[in-house]
């Protein structure tokens, strides 16, 4: 049974960038930063990709909210694969209820069966779309979606779907990082579910994938068109850096490393 | 005039940038250090669409522009230039039937590369003929439908492996280069045997043989242009590869700046960081301004076959200029780890030897100033 | 004046999660700060005796709210409970721990007040409601950025690290009642596979051991030394996504953040992701082969050495010592 899926390619800086607070504190220095697709939301369209692969086709629809430089994020997911993409345009501040509004009316203008969404961004590391979606929807929520397997193994690499649909597409088995242990649930469909880091690996963007993005479509909207109101209801008032942690000292051997914490540090 | 990649470029160095860097560089010591031939990782190339990039379009390829390859080939070196190498093995071979083969051929001969993972080797040089590409030995006698092949090819990469082979052979070895004619070779015909892996100094996880032809009866079909064309076909296919070529120095050497750049901040000596101290800064400023510039003399030799000139000038400066280049900043990198540097537990000396071959192959750096003092010096 | 409710965990036993006495402090900041009183919501089947052990930590209401449809603890029953009880006390700020539940069920319940939320926030800023902010991380902890929310009704989760356990401190009342029955499930857990350790947990032991790469997998040395000193086992994300340690023991800003007394990182490179996990540590010791690694650059004590050699030593050293 085909099934069609939304998911989300947020624009935001490299893991690797060097993140350092501008001179009025208000924001970040943008020179020199790379940006990519959030990590997580990757790990959504993957998994999203492989539903739509065992279960006999369908659509994966990537949605991302920003200004027109999100087409990059957008385009990475096509070439991944995803069948085609929406654009809600909007430059400025940006919070988590604003994205979750645009996203509900997406969905119910584009009827999927499932939404896969990262569950944090790595800028802002708020961990809320998904969840604020799933209210606002009345869906079920299945956060931190996990799977027993590791990264190395077989179904890993034979890349099968971690989120079990049943056969009558009613419910969908998600596995769950919960604290203490792994947790099995059941959700009925429709589903949010938001992606942790074990899910799966993804795919890189081939470059005949990356050729055939070019020519898919991307959908443009805006918060007023949709009907959202893009107030921020979260204002950053300043940034700073955390005090920095000094480097100690080296220690020549197992000795003095128990001295010095006996006697300096005080903790054995 | 607009020095910015686009977003098409960009997101093609994206995949290249993260397969290089989690998938090659990961493994570029342990091949290295064994000699093995990285099948796997060659294979993961292959199915990203980071290989046979010139194939065109009509014949399965993606067929990507020349300033494309180059950018991808800086990452993929960047990665591991031994395993660029042979990636960048299976263009070079392909290139002459993509610049002179009939629709028939391309059909037969590049079509199965983009269905199937598959290798292919570059024949050229023998054990008496390097530079002198004319002085060649290898002969093709006409017999009815076939030719009749007898004679040598030397440090032939991925020969051991490959599944279709572009030789260079001689008519008739009197005339030189007019007397040069290209072969395609399917499989392992009778009378054909590869030899043993070369142990090299650098890029040991490309594959190196030698391999001999005995009475090898090749099809007439398999001829890439006409008899005494092979010279022209070898050429033009060599100024194709130039800047890929090239690309593998800038990428060998960013990836020694690199190291260097993050050795020097950490390593204390007189009690602040190596950073600090002038000499090491100048070797750091000269390694970052030659790569740029290798690297803009690169895109302009792409940029102009991607214009459809001649870039025999500037591909020849682009590939003499990096590869010496690299040597220089390899060198210098090993230079700032100083004795940790010399240890094979550090990356910067593998980058050392694997340049060495830059200034080597494809045209030693003295026959590329030969080429420009040719081409400077030529006519009235 | 507003008041504040702090939803209550409880461990798979039924018992108190101590990280909500950690988010208990928070909401006593905050009520301090707004004049407001301190309430908890304790949801479950059976929801009494949580919440009587709860009101002995300076709560004045403690709400216990059964229902059969709360035995489990899902997004999609706690919310509608804990917004209906939220609107019932007028409250101002509606709060959890920053556990896995906490961060599960807090956005649920935020969406459901058309509230905004601060997550993961690490203090209180301002001195009145007025002009009351959080402290919360960005950028994997790089930055940490002052917030202010422009709702009615405000919601946060609260880094356990950063906010003592509350303490005990005379008894609050226990007020019942029963949260109503949404018209569908929508989800239900089937199995809970626990991480088991005779170990003290993670996020709540003095001294923790942690594995890197550099153990190759042969977590052995890295137990032993665990168990002598009576401390819990972390790993850095490479060993997790190896498969070589059960993801419950990832250390970082994607797993569990912790700051206990002591850290002992083993072949451990110390990316940014694993140091924004254990920055907040008392004492950290780094033991590393490779003396460039960025873990010695925050370690107070750096042991340049093969973790196989010296991991044994230092178990036989604190052995002698006991």
């Amino acid at each position: 049974m085909p099934i069609k899926i939304l998911v989300t390619a947020k624009r935001v800086e490299d893991y690797e960038s060097k993140i350092k607070v501008n001179a009025q504190g208000n924001g970040i220095v943008l020179e020199g930063l790379k940006y990519k697709i959030n990590p997580f939301d990757e790990i959504g369209v993957e998994e999203a990709l492989r539903l739509v692969a065992k279960h006999g086709g369908g659509e994966v629809v990537v949605a991302s909210v920003g200004t027109k430089d999100v087409h990059e994020q957008l385009r990475h997911a096509l070439a991944m694969g995803a069948t085609r993409a929406i654009w809600v345009n909007h430059a400025g501040p940006l919070d988590q209820m604003t994205v979750a509004g645009c996203l509900q009316k997406l969905i119910e203008k584009e009827k999927p069966d499932l939404a896969i969404l990262g569950k944090q961004a790595i800028d802002d590391d708020q961990n809320q779309v998904g969840q604020y979606l799933a209210e606002w929807l009345g869906w079920s929520q299945a956060t931190f979606a996990s799977k027993e397997e590791s990264l190395e193994s077989e179904a890993e690499k034979s890349k099968t779907p971690a989120l079990q649909l049943s056969a009558d597409a009613k419910t969908l088995t998600v596995i769950r990082e919960v604290d203490g242990g792994l947790e099995t649930l059941e959700c009925s469909m429709p589903c949010v579910v938001t992606t942790d880091l074990r899910l799966n690996q993804p795919r890189y963007a081939s470059l005949p994938g990356i050729m055939k993005a070019k020519s898919k479509p991307i959908e443009e909207h805006t918060p007023a068109t949709l009907g959202v109101d893009a107030t921020p209801k979260i204002t950053v008032t300043k940034m700073e850096h955390p005090p920095a942690r000094k480097a100690g000292i080296k220690v020549p051997d197992v000795a003095t490393l128990m001295d010095k914490l006996k006697n300096e540090a005080k903790v054995i | 005039m607009n020095f910015a990649l686009t977003d098409d470029l960009k997101a093609l160095q994206d995949t290249a940038r993260k397969f290089a860097k989690e998938v090659m560089r990961p493994k570029a010591a342990h091949f290295d250090e064994t000699e093995q031939f990285p099948r796997e990782i060659i294979q993961q190339a292959w199915e990203l669409g980071l290989m046979n990039m010139t194939i065109p379009q009509a014949h399965g390829g993606i067929e990507l522009s020349h300033l494309a390859q180059a950018v991808i080939a800086e990452e993929l070196a960047w990665g591991c230039s031994g395993m660029a190498t042979s990636m960048i093995a299976n263009d070079l071979a392909l290139l002459p039937i993509v610049l002179s083969g009939t629709k028939e051929q391309k059909e037969k001969f590049l079509k199965p590369f983009t269905e199937k993972f598959l290798l292919a080797s570059f024949g050229l040089t023998e054990p008496g003929a390097g530079s002198d590409v004319a002085g060649m030995r290898c002969t093709a006698r006409r017999e009815g439908d076939f030719y009749v092949l007898n004679g040598q090819k030397q440090w032939i990469t991925n020969g051991e492996y490959a599944d279709q082979y572009t030789i260079f052979c001689t008519t008739d070895s009197t005339k030189r280069h007019k007397g040069i004619m290209c072969l395609v070779v399917q499989g392992r015909p009778r009378g054909f045997t590869v030899g043993k892996h070369e142990h090299k100094m650098g890029q040991r996880a490309s594959n190196t043989v030698t391999l001999t032809f005995e009475d090898v009866k090749v099809p007439v079909e398999n001829r890439i242009g006409q008899e005494g064309e092979g010279f022209i076909v070898a050429m033009n296919t060599l100024d194709n590869s130039r800047p890929l070529t090239a690309m593998f120095a800038v990428g060998n050497a960013r990836a020694a700046m690199e190291h260097a750049i993050d050795y020097s901040k950490q390593r204390q000596q007189f009690g602040k960081p190596i950073a600090e101290f002038q000499g090491v800064q100048f070797m750091i400023a000269d390694m970052a301004s030659e790569i740029h510039a290798a690297r803009l003399l690169t895109y302009e030799s792409a940029w102009r076959l991607d214009a459809g000139e001649r870039n025999t000038l500037v591909s020849s400066y682009a590939k003499r200029f990096a590869a010496d280049m690299a040597m220089k900043a390899t060198t210098d990198a090993v230079q700032i780890f100083g004795g940790y540097g010399y240890s094979r537990e550090y990356p910067v000396e593998k980058l050392m030897r694997d340049a060495k071959l830059i200034q080597i192959y494809e045209g030693t750096s003295q026959v590329q100033r030969l080429v420009i003092a040719r081409e400077l010096l030529k006519g009235s | 004046m507003s008041n504040v409710l702090i939803v209550v965990e409880a461990q798979p036993d039924g018992s108190l999660r101590k990280a909500t006495l950690n988010a208990l402090t928070a909401g006593q900041q905050l009520a301090s700060k707004t004049g407001g009183e301190l309430h908890a919501v304790v949801l479950a089947k059976d929801a009494a005796a949580l919440a009587n052990t709860v009101k002995e930590y300076g709560v004045k209401v403690v709400h216990a709210g059964s229902a059969p449809h709360l035995a489990q603890f899902t997004a999609d029953v706690v919310a509608p409970a804990v917004a209906e009880l939220a609107t019932a006390i007028k409250a101002g700020y509606v709060g959890a721990a920053a556990t896995q539940a906490g961060r599960d069920v807090m956005p649920r319940i935020a969406a459901r007040l058309k509230a905004a939320m601060a997550s993961e926030i690490l203090g209180v800023v301002g001195a009145s409601s007025a002009d009351l902010q959080f402290t919360r991380p960005m950028w994997a902890g790089a930055v940490i950025a002052t917030v202010k929310l422009s709702t009615a009704i405000k919601c946060f989760t609260a880094r356990t690290t950063e906010f003592a356990p509350a303490e005990k401190s005379g008894a609050g009342e226990v007020k019942a009642f029963a949260p109503a029955a949404p018209a569908k499930a929508l989800q239900k857990i089937v199995s809970f596979k626990e991480v088991k350790s005779a170990r003290p947990a993670l996020t709540e032991a003095r001294v923790v051991v942690a594995g890197g790469r550099g153990t190759k997998g042969d977590f052995k040395d890295i137990n032993a030394l665990a168990d002598e000193l009576g401390a819990a086992v972390g790993a850095s994300r490479a060993v997790c996504d190896a498969g070589w340690q059960p993801n419950d023991l990832q250390v970082g800003q994607t797993g569990k953040v912790v700051a206990p007394q002591l850290y002992i990182a083993a072949g451990i490179s110390g990316a940014i992701q694993h140091i924004a996990g254990m920055k907040g540590s008392k004492t950290i010791v780094a033991i590393n082969k490779d003396g460039e690694a960025p873990i010695f650059q925050i370690a107070d004590y750096g042991l340049v050495a093969d973790l196989f050699k010296v991991l044994p030593e230092l178990q036989a050293a604190i052995k002698a010592a006991k």
